[in-house]
């Protein structure tokens, strides 16, 4: 499919980044403030479909290979099971970071205040490795719809120029 | 056609009717009937996880294995859309 006109682009190149960093601080802040892995992931996979709609497939897989978000998907499922056997010495997915001083080990004020970032242990990093799978997830669902929509638009016509 | 729509209605009148009667029997907003979870959680959860979000201690940590699960089901998801989409060689 064309790129869209020059405004679309232009405004697109602009204002994508602000969904991109708005999408990484909800997953990255997931045990502060509303939101978390599943949230943030959607935000940043509608980076991605923007993108993929501003600039038509031809650019866009020029910038990224799809198998990036193949392997963002499964190392994000792969890290999140690695981390509930990793607190296994007591039992699965126990949160055996928290309070514990070191990596998300600070003790937080009790009662209602901003936190910090630097706490709650394992839920801060199943947050970053559930936003990183969907983050793959969605966007390989977005990208593998594009392909079947363009087959479908071009007349069933395999392999055409700008296919990968 | 004009028999099954009314067949339809009725249907349709029952099932508000018993969902309204539901809705009479229930208890009043805010005040749950069995709280010892709840408050359990709003007491403890920051103190022992050290997370500010209450939901996200417990969907990552008291519920963790649950959200396994949601991932899991995620991966088939993206899976299956994977083997639809596919090349046919």
């Amino acid at each position: 499919m064309k790129p869209l006109s020059i405004v679309v682009r232009t405004i697109c190149n602009i204002f994508a980044w602000f969904v991109a960093i708005f999408g990484a601080y909800v997953i990255i802040h997931g045990h502060l403030s509303p939101g978390g892995g599943f949230q943030g992931g959607a935000i940043v996979a509608t980076f991605i479909a923007l993108l993929l709609v501003a600039h038509g497939g031809k650019r866009f897989f020029e910038w990224v290979k799809m198998d990036i978000f193949t392997a963002f998907e499964g190392l994000g499922l792969i890290t999140f099971v690695g981390i509930g056997f990793l607190g296994l010495s007591t039992t699965f997915l126990y949160n055996f970071l928290a309070l514990k001083g070191g990596l998300f080990g600070s003790p937080v004020t009790i009662g209602p205040n901003a936190g910090i970032l630097n706490s709650s242990g394992t839920i801060a990093l199943a947050n970053m490795a559930v936003g990183l799978e969907v983050v793959g997830g969605l966007s390989t669902i977005i990208i593998f719809m594009f392909l079947g929509m363009r087959y479908v638009m071009e007349g069933g016509k395999e392999g055409s120029e700008d296919d990968k | 056609m004009k028999g099954p729509r009314i067949i339809y209605l009725i249907f349709f009148v029952v099932f508000v009717g018993i969902l309204c009667q539901g809705l009479y029997d229930i208890h009043p907003f805010g005040e749950p009937r069995e709280p010892a979870m709840d408050d359990y959680f709003i007491a403890n959860a920051q103190s022992e996880r050290a997370a500010n979000n209450v939901v996200t201690s417990i969907v990552f940590d008291y519920r963790g294995f649950d959200t396994l699960g949601e991932a899991a089901v995620l991966f088939t998801a993206v899976m299956s859309v994977a083997a639809l989409f596919r090349k046919e060689e």
